[in-house]
């Protein structure tokens, strides 16, 4: 059915259709609807499933964590301060290898407090085991929840669903909800091969001395891997069913591009409309959007770029002392080509703590590097900066 | 008066005969929290899971792929006993699985200090487990610390002994009474059917149970292995360690009247306390009369003030309308 929905309540119904049968969750913006949205489902019975209430997002997670170790399909959602709480936990779900699908609204890290988007919350998880999808709309939200519950429970590896603070939580957008028939026939009930059982008593979780602990990190790697392939698999079946298929990444007017704009999330929306306007006038633009970042769809990534003439990467992210982070990620997918296969790459830092990016942003990112105005690898955009960068380092305000 | 130390042969006792724990584990000679477990799972049954933090018994249970107990055991990160045991609690109930007692068995450290924020949400919300805390005193697996069990004037690798603890130990029972949950108990090694009787009573009660379990440890008390049941008597015994239980946040029970012993035949069994001089020794005697005036007084105030009133569960009626924002 057709409903006008929010990013995160697209993520409430995606988690009740999925049939959840534990939430273990904590309130913190802009995350919190989706939790409320949870709240009023169980409360009004048309979800069938635990919530426990928690005191942190520490134990949030940690609930989830031994829920799912005892077999129970989980829940849960945080941003920024909340995922960052999580951390321990973060690493320990993928490792426990189980199957846990969690909602991070992107938001910005303190100090200075921000509640608005950047990305530095879910990539600084990068490193996990972690699956991770970055959603550009309230529709893919709630296709990639579904989604996220089947490859999980298939590669045994946790997934991180990701959306925009506010340009994509809090934004209304007409979604087609799917029938909970069909949700039921695509995702069958969670059945572990692995799981507490009085039948079959075990230890899960305890120490592992050096000679076996690399085999278990080896399989993490290995899942990843296999993941890539589900993930693509899960997306054509998922077409299949709803006319909506998704793939590790979206290409919009990719055929004869020679400048790519490669970005995740919302941004890709406003660059949609840049694209088209530089096609209108002849400029041959395409749009490359990250949907899977974890597992990193690398060859992927090298067979569309190969060739280009220059790719643009927009990372509202920063490792700082580096750079954008989908840039270096990129950058070193790339390595292995030719020389004369190898596009240059130009990367622009921008939109964090919730600025906003605009067309003519993009424009300007998209037109400064295809004029060869802009050569410089990296590039902070619309960002005031200091007269004496030296002393501009080591001064607050 | 001298504690009489010989009523308790071991052979007279009456304890449930069968084993859920399995010899071959990890723990050192003469370790109390081995016995423990051992008793703990004598008194549940099989029907349980157990949740193990970071603690001594996250050695003890054995490396992968071992485990000493015939039990689904779930080994978690050091401050989510609580949560971790609430999680395991749902899935159950959401699977129908209504008969299985989830315990989580976590140390001294992580139930006063690292565990303490998730410990009190897991009973604020009363959710249905048993919560058992080993409680030697220190962080012993990492090498005798200092934590807010620690009694007053102990030494630990933290507390060096000329600057030994100055605090007196954190009461975790009385926290944990005051978050009004069901059951709340301490017990003690030494008193091994006491111990079976009240986690089988917190086993018969829906809702969070506490139980605050006095363990000895040789290598962290600086004790001989051979004195450690002795010792954990003698804790009760000198009024050091009383065994009491509180039902409903106001009814006590004294369930062991000690003999009072002069402290310093508990002090002078253990290393750690070596280095106590008089006016030190005074200060603990002076303590103990005052908790246990404070444990008298509230033991009185149970049998004025009835239980709290029965919880009325909360019902919205069809079609009421909630308030609600954005």
């Amino acid at each position: 059915m057709r409903m006008v929905l929010k990013g995160n309540g697209a993520v409430a119904h995606g988690v009740r259709l999925a049939r959840a049968q534990v939430i273990s969750a904590y309130p913190i913006t802009p995350q919190t609807s989706i939790i409320e949205g949870l709240a009023d489902m169980v409360s009004e019975g048309k979800l069938d499933a635990k919530f426990i209430k928690v005191e942190s997002e520490h134990s949030a997670l940690a609930g989830c964590i031994s829920a799912s170790s005892a077999g129970a399909r989980v829940f849960t959602a945080t941003s920024a301060q909340g995922l960052a709480l999580m951390h321990e936990l973060i690493h320990w779900a993928a490792g426990a290898r189980l199957p846990i699908v969690l909602a991070n609204v992107n938001r910005a890290m303190a100090p200075g407090w921000s509640i608005w988007t950047d990305q530095n919350d879910s990539l600084s998880q990068r490193d996990t085991g972690w699956m991770q999808v970055y959603c550009e709309s309230s529709q893919e939200v709630v296709d990639s929840v579904i989604q996220a519950y089947k490859v999980s429970e298939k590669v045994l590896l946790p997934t991180m669903v990701i959306l925009d603070a506010f340009f994509l939580s809090h934004t209304y957008e007409d979604v087609e909800v799917p029938e909970q028939s069909m949700v039921d026939g695509f995702l069958p009930p969670l059945d572990l091969p692995q799981k507490m059982d009085l039948e079959r008593p075990a230890a899960l979780g305890n120490l592992v001395f050096p000679d076996r602990y690399m085999e278990f990190r080896r399989k993490m790697d290995l899942a990843h891997d296999l993941a890539l392939g589900v993930w693509e698999e899960v997306g054509r079946e998922w077409g299949g069913l709803t006319g909506r298929s998704y793939g590790l990444v979206e290409e919009y007017r990719l055929e004869g591009a020679e400048l790519v704009f490669v970005t995740a999330a919302t941004a890709a929306s406003t660059a949609r409309v840049v694209i088209d306007a530089m096609r209108e006038e002849g400029i041959p633009a395409g749009l490359l959007r990250l949907r899977v970042f974890r597992p990193f769809p690398a060859e992927l990534l090298r067979g569309v770029l190969a060739g280009r003439k220059k790719v643009v990467v927009l990372d509202r992210n920063c490792s700082f002392g580096h750079h954008g982070i989908f840039h270096q990620e990129i950058k070193s997918a790339l390595y292995g080509l030719p020389d004369a296969q190898r596009p240059p790459m130009y990367g622009f830092i921008a939109g964090l703590g919730g600025r906003d990016i605009r067309p003519d942003d993009i424009d300007g990112m998209l037109r400064g590097v295809w004029e060869g105005r802009i050569t410089d690898p990296v590039s902070w955009w619309d960002v005031l900066e200091a007269k004496d960068p030296a002393r501009a380092a080591v001064v607050m305000a | 008066m001298a504690a009489d130390l010989t009523t308790y042969d071991p052979r007279n006792l009456h304890l449930p005969e069968g084993e859920i724990m399995r010899s071959g584990h990890l723990a050192c000679p003469g370790c109390g929290a081995a016995l423990g477990m051992r008793l703990a799972l004598k008194a549940l049954g099989p029907k349980t899971m157990v949740v193990i933090p970071a603690c001594c018994w996250a050695v003890i249970n054995g490396p992968y792929p071992f485990g000493a107990l015939d039990v689904p055991v779930l080994q978690v990160a050091f401050e989510t006993a609580a949560i971790s045991a609430s999680g395991i609690k749902a899935a159950l109930d959401v699977q129908g699985k209504d008969d299985i007692t989830v315990m989580a068995w976590a140390g001294d450290g992580g139930t006063f200090d690292i565990g303490f924020q998730s410990l009190s949400g897991t009973v604020e919300r009363n959710d249905d487990i048993i919560y058992v805390c080993y409680d030697n005193e220190a962080y012993m697996n990492t090498g005798i610390q200092r934590s807010s069990a620690t009694p007053y004037g102990a030494w630990t690798t933290t507390t060096p002994a000329h600057t030994p603890k100055a605090e007196p130990k954190k009461n975790m029972v009385e926290i944990m009474v005051e978050h009004r949950i069901p059951y709340t108990a301490t017990a003690s090694i030494a008193f091994p059917e006491d111990f079976v009787r009240k986690m089988r009573k917190a086993q018969s009660i829906r809702g969070a149970k506490f139980i605050h379990l006095w363990i000895s440890c040789p290598a962290g008390h600086k004790s001989e292995e051979r004195s450690s049941v002795k010792i954990a008597r003698l804790a009760v015994e000198t009024g050091v360690f009383p065994l009491y239980e509180v039902e409903d946040g106001v009814h006590y029970t004294i369930n062991h009247e000690p003999a009072f012993t002069d402290v310093t035949e508990y002090l002078e069994l253990q290393g750690r306390f070596r280095h106590l001089d008089e006016s030190q020794i005074e200060n603990i005697r002076r303590n103990l009369e005052w908790e246990w005036l404070r444990l008298r007084a509230k033991v009185e105030m149970g049998q004025k003030v009835p239980s709290p009133p029965a919880p009325v569960k909360a019902k919205v009626d069809e079609g009421a309308h909630e308030p609600r924002g954005e």
